[in-house]
């Protein structure tokens, strides 16, 4: 394994931190939009985004770029905070989330905004299209890697063991893909509306590679990407233990931001807890 | 009239060979049906390039669009009731919405599919791909239009769909006959009603028609393979020469061909029209003959419906 340096680890906590005061001014912009599962999965992306990935936001279509799917697409504020500070475009256009002829659309769309690679917000359906990028690659013999990030609530889908058997049939050791285990879906407790535990023995047996971590802790993220790439003739699949609204001490566990921003009082005091409030 | 038949499955899988032999981007799924959609002649020409993802549509069309946005122009295969209805969302979300590369090729369309019944058989494809906004439909006309057609998708950016038979279809055009997407073709010439058929249909309409000659009424036939983007201008021409419309397929009449050439005249040049169709409702077991007698799907009721039309104008 890398024993990566405290100043990497550091800089990347210091960009996540940036990433979440985006989703909490981006969803309290828009009025509307998903900070809880942004906020969950937003040390994931960043540490794709800013450490992981292979990918150019000069020319986004590069060829040999690693791709990215988010699946759970409701998370695209963190999405396009981390393509932002990336230099897909402009961070000032953050502010057009969800807003009329924006680029930004309240779920990513492909041919909208450089950066996305796919269309997603429909649940259940990215792990497929990023098992189909990952055959393409193995077709044109080009070992870039592909990444998804799927909702826990999206265990629930068909569509996704439908996808899982397809990954581990083909043996597409170039996926790693990732569960935010947040624990909480719309209508509540993902255990209490349709448990999808045991999640790790479900994938075990689907024939993935498992990898169980805090992902909140950026060494054990990029310790999993790690190892996912080293794993040969399967899919990895990494169930991320995190807390929604991780970040935000009032949004954290809070099922009602979900799907609701903060109000102006809110959005101050996230900000103050972020130390992005300048 | 004396047919000869051919097949269109057969046909869509010598297009696919063809395809792979001059370009190295087309790939092949299938949901384990690939011996009947006949993408198993291509599986095994090219079997690199071909992938079975067992009976999971939905993950099919997920793959395809993966597939298709790593730059792949991706065939999908399966009947046409699960390519379209198991997987609609899939298709609009993963497919159309992002504007992606494959193209659906669904077999067993309509009722003709026979002995297995209403569950295998469709009468609502065409509507359900119809409505997506940046999805072509083409329904062939017959063996050779498919061949066609396979291979101009593959030139043709975005998604598409196309709906065969199971049964052979009469051959009504060769290897001659002009085929463009968007384009109709005029099969024969008339002063008093114009057919316009899609699929299994044009054959019949051609029966019609000359049925119809006999009673000296003078009808043109139109092949409307490609149902969108429709060929509007041949059909104002038609309205206008005819002044009256008479449309028949294999589909239901609701947001079929028949809704699609509607919508067009009652908005551009309101005409008389009657659909010869499915009437709003599911298909039952038996051989494929006698299920287009039972169901309304005969020259008879075409000619029926044009004699009715006639009258209207």
């Amino acid at each position: 394994m890398v024993a990566y340096p405290t100043d990497v680890i550091a800089e990347l906590e210091r960009k996540a931190n940036l990433i979440r005061s985006h989703v909490i001014r981006m969803t309290r912009s828009a009025g509307s939009g998903h900070p809880g599962g942004s906020l969950s999965s937003t040390d994931i992306i960043s540490a794709l985004f800013f450490k992981v990935m292979n990918h150019r936001s000069s020319d986004p279509n590069w060829e040999d770029r690693d791709r990215f799917v988010l699946s759970k697409g409701h998370a695209a504020p963190a999405y396009y905070a981390a393509l932002a500070e990336s230099g897909y475009f402009p961070i000032d256009e953050l502010s057009t989330l969800r807003k009329l002829n924006s680029r930004l659309q309240g779920h990513p769309s492909k041919n909208k905004l450089p950066g996305v690679e796919m269309s997603t917000g429909s649940l259940g359906q990215g792990l497929s299209v990023a098992n189909g990028m990952a055959l393409a690659a193995k077709l044109d013999r080009k070992t870039h890697r592909i990444y998804c990030i799927c909702g826990d609530g999206e265990m629930q889908s068909g569509q996704i063991w439908e996808a899982a058997m397809l990954g581990a049939h083909f043996e597409l050791d170039n996926v790693t893909a990732f569960v935010d285990r947040n624990m909480l879906q719309i209508d509540g407790p993902t255990e209490k509306i349709m448990s999808i535990e045991p999640l790790a023995d479900k994938w075990k047996a689907f024939g993935w590679h498992v990898i169980e971590i805090d992902g909140h802790d950026m060494r054990q993220i990029l310790d999993a990407c790690d190892r996912a790439k080293e794993t040969r003739g399967k899919p990895t699949m990494v169930i991320a233990h995190t807390v929604k609204g991780k970040g935000v001490s009032f949004m954290e566990n809070a099922l009602s931001f979900h799907g609701k921003p903060p109000n102006e009082e809110e959005t101050k005091k996230a900000l103050k807890e972020l130390g992005e409030d300048q | 009239m004396n047919w000869k038949y051919a097949s269109q499955r057969k046909e869509y899988g010598r297009a696919l060979i063809e395809l792979g032999k001059m370009r190295k981007d087309v790939v092949v799924l299938d949901a384990d049906l690939s011996g009947s959609t006949r993408t198993a002649d291509f599986a095994k020409e090219f079997p690199e390039h071909f992938f079975n993802c067992g009976i999971a549509e939905q993950n099919m069309m997920g793959t395809a669009a993966g597939f298709a946005a790593s730059g792949k122009v991706v065939y999908a295969s399966s009947f046409a009731i699960f390519a379209t209805g198991r997987c609609w969302d899939q298709i609009r979300q993963s497919i159309a919405y992002p504007k992606l590369n494959v193209k659906i090729c669904a077999t067993h369309a309509g009722i003709t599919v026979g002995g297995d019944g209403a569950s295998h058989q469709t009468g609502e494809d065409v509507a359900l791909m119809r409505t997506l906004p940046n999805m072509t439909v083409v329904v062939p006309a017959d063996a050779q239009e498919t061949y066609k057609a396979t291979k101009a998708f593959a030139d043709w950016p975005g998604p598409c769909y196309m709906r065969m038979g199971r049964l052979d279809f009469p051959v009504i055009t060769d290897t001659d006959t002009p085929f463009k997407i968007g384009k109709g073709t005029l099969l024969r010439e008339g002063n008093d009603i114009t057919l316009i058929g899609c699929g299994n249909m044009v054959s019949r309409c051609l029966e019609a028609a000359e049925a119809l000659e006999k009673r000296k009424i003078s009808a043109q036939v139109i092949n409307m393979s490609s149902i969108k983007p429709l060929d509007e201008a041949l059909i104002e021409e038609a309205a206008k020469r005819t002044g009256g419309i008479v449309t028949a397929e294999e589909h239901n009449v609701v947001s079929g061909l028949g809704c699609a050439v509607s919508c067009f005249l009652a908005e551009h040049i309101p005409t008389p029209l009657k659909r010869v169709g499915l009437m709003d409702t599911f298909g039952e077991s038996g051989e494929g003959e006698e299920l287009m007698r039972k169901y309304g799907l005969t020259a008879d009721k075409i000619i029926e419906a044009a004699d009715e039309v006639v009258k209207r104008r």
